[in-house]
């Protein structure tokens, strides 16, 4: 029962706290207009990023994590309410956000090398020399340790290194807002908990602002500094928590924390609670 | 020798048994021939020496040549650019599918005495024949590569605000590299025999018509050594495409096998 309360209390600082905004999602809703009935995936979803942070997004399966980011993205546009980027309504993929996709092998360039793809982007990007271009991929390369494979073509790596070239591709282009949709839902456990701490490190380092999309609530609580659980489609916000676990984490003895215990199931009970239908009162 | 390159003259020698055997069949079943329309090979061989010298070269087969490659380069041109705007175009496909359907079913040598209509007989009017037979299948491969371009791809080059020029030659035009390739090699012989067809109808120089005369003089050998430097023609031309092949869709085949073992 303390545990409850707790969590309660910190979730109720999270949201809405002050301070400046880097991401900002405001009342949005998406009701795609099919043939037939229309089909209301997404109906109220608001919340704030701040800049710096690194906040996951759960939800039970099917529950419109695709939609909110593809929105988020601007490769798609919401039905009502808006998206806000440092304080810019989002209306198409905005300059300052880079995604990285679940489908690492078909987001990557099968016909440019592995320093190409990473290269492509700030190609198009405003006030870039080449040399500075260079420098970047360089260093993104360097930081996911693939280094030594910028001649290989992407279809030459596994895929957890395939998912590192697309982490190296976001990273060099220096965005304001990384999104992940879930970006090691088709690799292998260790693999997986390699990149994990990947993320971890590189946000570290960089400072930028992650919002990383998951299915995985143990990799939810690992990972983020707040935990956004989403509802069944369709969808609103059942609860933002705070993972006041320490900043510095490891995969063994963070796993194996009491306070991580307590966070997972928490956020596990709300996804069931969610998978049978349970909403907020307000969200009907 | 290293296993690779044992492997090279194992495959090289599998690949020219059968036409050493069809060549020497046919080099001994003629070889005491007395039929004036089968002339033994060994005629025809000397004639071959004989006809194609340097003169001949530059007089009839340059000017084919120059046919093909100029018919085909257009159609190449032409069909990549629309089928690039065709395939991006939901609407556009819509329209123009079924005519283009249409146009494509007809045999492209039919165009030979329409085309002559308005182009007149010079060299004009067999590049135009060239081009307008072997722009189908560069088109139609090119829209089907253009619309097969896989959605993450598109969406990952929209996230990174891939723009105009960059996104046609990095995205689109790559991604469709195995199809237009595959609609190009098509092209290739469509327009070897249209090359041919079109030098028969009006002519006064060029293989297609080298080949009518000697078949009107009953130079018997010296049709048969044409009909012979065509086919080599022809292997020359298909052993050069796949070396451009090779250079451009390395990655394509690299990809393919390493799904393959995957």
């Amino acid at each position: 029962m303390t545990v409850h309360s707790t969590i309660e209390k910190s979730a109720a600082g999270a949201s809405g706290g002050p301070g400046p905004v880097a991401l900002d999602v405001v009342g949005m809703g998406k009701t795609y207009a099919g043939s037939g009935a229309a089909v209301e995936a997404v109906r109220d979803l608001t919340f704030a990023v701040r800049p710096g942070e690194l906040v996951c997004i759960v939800g039970p399966s099917g529950c419109g994590k695709t939609t909110l980011l593809r929105c988020i993205a601007g490769l798609m546009s919401p039905t009502v309410g808006e998206v806000v980027l440092e304080g810019r309504r989002v209306d198409g993929p905005p300059e300052g956000m880079a995604v990285v996709f679940q489908e690492y092998g078909r987001s990557l360039f099968p016909w440019l090398t592995v320093s190409q793809n990473v290269e492509l982007p700030l190609k198009d990007k405003k006030g870039i020399g080449k040399a500075r271009r260079r420098e970047l991929v360089a260093e993104a390369l360097e930081a996911v340790g693939l280094a030594h494979a910028g001649e290989q073509y992407p279809w030459q790596l596994s895929g957890g290194m395939q998912q590192r070239v697309a982490i190296a591709r976001a990273v060099a282009y220096e965005p304001k807002v990384l999104l992940m949709d879930e970006p090691f839902a088709a690799v292998d456990a260790q693999t997986r908990a390699d990149l994990e701490d990947l993320v971890r490190s590189l946000w570290h380092r960089l400072g930028v602002t992650v919002l990383f999309v998951t299915h995985d609530i143990d990799e939810s609580v690992y990972l983020g500094e707040r935990v956004i659980i989403l509802s069944s489609s369709p969808t609103v916000v059942l609860e933002d928590v705070v993972i006041d676990l320490p900043d510095d984490r490891d995969q063994l003895t963070t796993r194996s924390e009491a306070r991580f215990a307590e966070l997972r199931t928490h956020v596990y009970e709300r996804i069931q609670e969610a998978k049978r239908g349970h909403r907020p009162a307000a969200a009907g | 020798m290293t296993g690779a390159a044992t492997d090279v003259v194992r495959r090289a020698l599998l690949a020219l048994t059968l036409p050493v055997v069809l060549v020497a069949t046919w080099w001994f079943a003629t070889a005491g021939s007395t039929s004036f329309y089968w002339p033994p090979l060994a005629d025809i061989a000397t004639a071959f020496t004989e006809t194609w010298t340097g003169e001949r070269i530059a007089a009839d087969v340059l000017p084919s040549l120059v046919r093909l490659t100029t018919g085909l380069a257009i159609a190449i041109v032409l069909g990549v650019a629309g089928g690039l705007l065709i395939g991006s175009s939901r609407v556009l496909r819509a329209v123009l599918e079924p005519p283009m359907e249409l146009l494509r079913a007809i045999p492209p040598p039919v165009l030979v005495p329409v085309i002559m209509l308005f182009a007149g007989i010079g060299d004009g009017m067999k590049v135009a024949v060239i081009a307008s037979g072997c722009v189908w299948p560069v088109l139609l491969n090119t829209v089907e590569g253009v619309r097969g371009v896989d959605p993450v791809l598109r969406e990952t080059a929209r996230s990174y605000r891939l723009g105009g020029a960059r996104r046609v030659r990095v995205l689109l035009l790559r991604a469709a590299s195995p199809q237009i390739m595959a609609g190009a090699r098509q092209a290739l012989a469509i327009g070897v025999i249209l090359m041919v067809i079109s030098e028969m109808f009006a002519a006064t120089n060029g293989l297609g018509f080298t080949i009518v005369q000697f078949q009107r003089s009953f130079a018997i050998p010296q049709m048969w050594s044409g009909v012979i430097l065509l086919g080599l023609i022809g292997v020359a031309l298909s052993l050069l495409f796949k070396l451009v092949e090779r250079r451009v869709l390395g990655w394509y085949h690299g990809l393919r096998a390493a799904q393959r073992k995957a």
